[in-house]
C-alpha cells in the first residue's frame, strides 16, 4: 500500500518535472474549455472544395493547417536558443524574403506569368539556399562577431522586409500555376491540409536527427558550457552556427509554404510578428530561454498551443479591440507555468502534500 | 538562380553597412542641371514615405516621379523615410537647398511646427499630400487627402442598393485603429445599426489574408449564415474568398455571397471583371494631378479657394467595370 501511494507521488512529481508536461497540460486545458463551453468545436466535416476534391473541414483541422509554419520555426527556434542563449527575431522578414525567391524563380521578370519560368523544385532549392545563406548571415555575427543574437538578428528584421520587396522589384508576383498552391492548400483527392504532411515530415528528420547524430548533446553543452565544452573538443563557434543555417532553412520551408498558400505575397504583411510567437512557442515547451537542455517536441506542441489559442479566439468571436489583450492574459499565464522554477515549486508542493500521508501510512 | 543568391547576399551586406553608419537614405535627388536651363525649371522637394511600404506607396511614388520630370518643367528631388525626424531633416535641406515647392507626405502627424515655419520665412512654399500635419494651417498652402469615411460610405451606399433581401455580414477589419480602418468601419457599422443589418462577425484580420482566411473558417466551421463579406482590404478579401472556395461556397456576381474589397489592387479589380468578386473601393494614390493643378494656380498668382482638397475616389461594381478601368486604376 504505501509503496503504490509512494509511487503515485513519485509519478506526479515526475510529471510536473517533465518538461513536455506543460505544454500537453494547456492544450488538455483549451481543449477543456472548448469542450464545455461549445462541443461543435471539434467537429469535422467532409465535404467538396470548389475543384471537387473532398476536403476535410473544422476547427481541428484548421489548427493543424495553419500550426504548421508556425511548428517547424519552432523547431529552428529552439535550436537556436539552446545553443546561443538568444533568439533570433527576423525569422519573419527571413520569411517574406525566402517567399519572395520563391516567387521570383518561378515568375522571373515578368510579374504576371501565365506559366512557370521555372520547375519547383528548383525554386525551392534555390530559396532554401538563399534563407540559410541570410541564416549564416546571423550566425556568423553571433557565432564569430559575438553580437548579443538578438541585436545581431535586429539587422535581418529591419532590413529583411525591404530585401524582400527589392528582389520583386517591388512587384507583387502572382502565380497562376495550380501545382504550387498544392503545398499551401490540398493534394487533389487527399482531404487533409498539406502543410501538415510537410511539417510531419520536418518533425521526422529532426527526430532522426536528434536520435542518431551527437548534434543534441553538443548544442546543449555549448549552449550549458561554452568554456567547458571547449575543454572537451568541441567549436562553440561552429555549434552555434550550424543552429542558426539550419534556423534558415526551417524558414525556407515555413516561408514557402506560406507564399503556396494564396500564391502571391504581401512584403509587409506576410508572416507578421511570427518571430514572437516562435520564440513564445519555445518558452510555453518550457525550454529556458537562456540556452542548455531544450526538448523540441515540447516546442512544437507550444506552436500548436499557440493556433490553438488563435482559432479558440476566432471562434468565439472575441472583440477586435480585446483580441490582443485576451491573447497575452493566456500567454503570460502559461509562461510562467511553463518556467522551471515554477515546475519545480509546484513539484515540491506535491512532495510535501505527499509526505504526511506517507507518514501516516507507515504508523 | 545562383546570381539571385550572390546579390541578395551583396544587398543585406550594403543595408547593414547602411545600418551601422545611421545612414539609410535612399535619396535620388536628380543633380541640378546648367543654370541657364534649370531657371525656367520649378524646383520641387518631395518628402515620402517608404515605396516599399504597400502597392499604394508603390503606386503614388511611381505617380509622382511620372509627373514630377524635367520634361514636365520641374527640377524635382526625392527623398523617402518611414520616420517624422529623417523626414524633418530632408525638409531642412530642402529649405537650404531653397526649393520654390516642398512636397509632403508625413510619417507621423506631430512635430512639424518648427520646419514649415522655416520654409515659410524662407518663401518655400508647402503642400501637403496622402496624410495631414497637426499644425497651423497658415504653414502650409494646401493638403491633399482620401477622406476614408467617404470610401466607406461609398461601398456601403453600394451594398445598400443592392437590396439584398437579407444582409448577414461578415466584418474583416484593417488593423485597430488605422484611418483606413476607422472610415472603412463606421460607415458600415453606422448603418448596419440605422438599417437592421446582421453582423455575423466583426474580427480583425490586420490587413493579412491569411487570418481573414482562418476567421471566415471558423464562421463556417460554425455554421453561421452569411451573404456577404465587408473586407478592408483586397488582401483580406482575398483570404475570405479562398475559406468560401474551401467549403464550395460560391461566390461573386449573382452568386450566394458578395464579396467587397478595398484599394483596387490590379488582381483584385481582374477578380472583379471575372465576376468572382462584387465591388472594390479605390483609395486613390494618383495625388500628382491635383498637385500639379495646385502649383499651376500658385505660379499664376491665384488664391486657391480652399485649403483642403479631397481626392475624388472611385467605387467599382463587378458588372460595370471595364478593362480600361483595370488599366487606369489598378495599382
Amino acid at each position: 500500500m504505501s509503496n503504490k501511494t509512494k509511487t503515485e507521488g513519485n509519478i506526479i512529481t515526475a510529471l510536473f518535472r517533465n518538461q513536455i508536461f506543460i505544454p500537453i497540460a494547456a492544450l488538455f486545458i483549451l481543449a477543456l474549455f472548448n469542450f464545455i463551453v461549445d462541443r461543435s468545436f471539434f467537429k469535422i466535416t467532409i465535404g467538396p472544395n470548389s475543384d471537387g476534391n473532398p476536403v476535410l473541414s473544422g476547427n481541428i483541422i484548421s489548427i493543424i493547417d495553419y500550426g504548421s509554419e508556425l511548428a517547424i520555426l519552432a523547431i529552428g527556434m529552439t535550436l537556436v536558443t539552446a545553443a546561443s542563449r538568444g533568439q533570433d527575431i527576423s525569422v519573419g522578414a527571413a520569411m517574406a524574403i525566402a517567399g519572395s525567391v520563391v516567387l521570383r524563380v518561378l515568375c522571373g521578370t515578368n510579374s504576371r506569368p501565365d506559366e512557370l519560368q521555372a520547375p519547383i523544385i528548383v525554386a525551392f532549392i534555390v530559396c532554401c539556399l538563399v534563407a540559410m545563406a541570410f541564416g549564416a548571415f546571423n550566425g556568423l555575427l553571433v557565432s564569430v562577431f559575438k553580437i548579443q543574437p538578438m541585436v545581431a538578428t535586429l539587422i535581418l528584421f529591419t532590413a529583411g522586409r525591404s530585401i524582400a520587396a527589392w528582389i520583386n522589384n517591388n512587384e507583387l508576383p502572382v502565380v497562376n500555376d495550380k501545382t504550387f498552391s498544392i503545398f499551401g492548400n490540398y493534394i487533389p483527392g487527399i482531404p487533409i491540409p498539406t502543410p501538415f504532411f510537410i511539417a510531419l515530415a520536418c518533425f521526422i528528420i529532426i527526430a532522426l536527427i536528434m536520435k542518431f547524430t551527437n548534434l543534441k548533446l553538443y548544442i546543449q553543452s555549448v549552449g550549458l558550457n561554452e568554456q567547458t565544452s571547449r575543454l572537451n573538443g568541441l567549436n562553440p563557434a561552429f555549434i552555434k552556427f550550424i543552429t542558426y543555417v539550419f534556423l534558415g532553412l526551417c524558414v525556407a520551408v515555413a516561408g514557402f509554404i506560406k507564399v503556396s498558400r494564396f500564391s502571391t505575397i504581401n512584403y509587409s504583411v506576410t508572416a507578421k510578428d511570427i518571430e514572437m510567437d516562435a520564440i513564445l512557442a519555445v518558452a510555453i515547451g518550457g525550454n529556458s530561454l537562456g540556452g542548455g537542455k531544450f526538448k523540441i517536441s515540447a516546442s512544437i506542441l507550444g506552436a500548436y498551443v499557440i493556433q490553438f489559442l488563435t482559432t479558440t479566439l476566432y471562434k468565439f468571436d472575441v472583440n477586435s479591440e480585446a483580441l490582443s489583450a485576451y491573447k497575452a492574459v493566456v500567454v503570460i499565464a502559461l509562461v510562467v507555468l511553463s518556467a522551471p522554477i515554477v515546475r519545480e515549486k509546484i513539484a515540491a508542493v506535491f512532495k510535501k502534500l505527499r509526505s504526511p500521508e506517507k507518514a501516516e501510512l507507515k504508523s | 538562380m545562383k546570381m539571385n543568391k550572390v546579390l541578395a547576399m551583396a544587398t543585406s551586406m550594403l543595408l547593414c553597412g547602411a545600418v551601422f553608419a545611421g545612414c539609410g537614405t535612399s535619396d535620388g535627388s536628380s543633380s541640378s542641371s546648367s543654370g541657364g536651363s534649370s531657371k525656367s525649371l520649378i524646383k520641387v522637394g518631395i518628402i515620402n514615405n517608404d515605396p516599399n511600404e504597400s502597392g499604394y506607396r508603390t503606386a503614388n511614388v511611381n505617380d509622382l516621379k511620372a509627373t514630377f520630370t524635367k520634361d514636365n518643367g520641374y527640377d524635382a528631388s526625392f527623398s523617402y523615410s518611414l520616420k517624422n525626424e529623417e523626414q524633418i531633416n530632408y525638409a531642412q535641406k530642402y529649405i537650404q537647398d531653397s526649393v520654390d515647392y516642398l512636397l509632403i507626405s508625413a510619417a507621423d502627424t506631430a512635430g512639424w511646427d518648427t520646419v514649415l515655419k522655416d520654409a515659410k520665412d524662407a518663401g518655400v512654399r508647402v503642400i501637403l499630400f496622402d496624410r495631414t500635419i497637426d499644425a497651423d494651417p497658415s504653414l502650409y498652402e494646401a493638403s491633399i487627402v482620401s477622406d476614408m469615411d467617404k470610401e466607406g460610405e461609398q461601398a456601403v451606399d453600394w451594398l445598400k442598393s443592392q437590396n439584398l433581401t437579407s444582409y448577414d455580414i461578415i466584418h474583416l477589419q484593417g488593423v485597430m485603429g488605422s484611418a483606413a480602418q476607422k472610415g472603412r468601419s463606421g460607415a458600415l457599422t453606422k448603418t448596419a445599426s440605422d438599417l437592421n443589418w446582421n453582423i455575423v462577425v466583426e474580427q480583425t484580420a490586420e490587413w493579412n489574408a491569411e487570418k481573414a482566411q482562418q476567421i471566415v473558417q471558423s464562421a463556417i466551421d460554425a455554421n453561421k449564415k452569411f451573404n456577404v463579406i465587408y473586407a478592408e482590404n483586397d488582401d483580406m478579401a482575398k483570404g475570405a474568398v479562398a475559406a468560401l472556395d474551401k467549403a464550395n461556397i460560391s461566390h461573386g456576381v449573382g452568386k450566394d455571397v458578395v464579396v467587397m474589397g478595398f484599394d483596387c489592387n490590379k488582381w483584385a479589380l481582374e477578380e472583379l471583371k471575372a465576376g468572382n468578386w462584387n465591388y472594390d473601393g479605390q483609395c486613390n494614390p494618383f495625388q500628382s494631378s491635383y498637385i500639379v493643378d495646385i502649383i499651376g494656380k500658385l505660379e499664376k498668382g491665384e488664391t486657391l479657394s480652399e485649403k483642403t482638397i479631397i481626392m475624388n475616389e472611385k467605387g467599382f461594381d463587378a458588372t460595370t467595370i471595364t478593362d480600361e478601368d483595370v488599366q487606369n486604376y489598378g495599382i
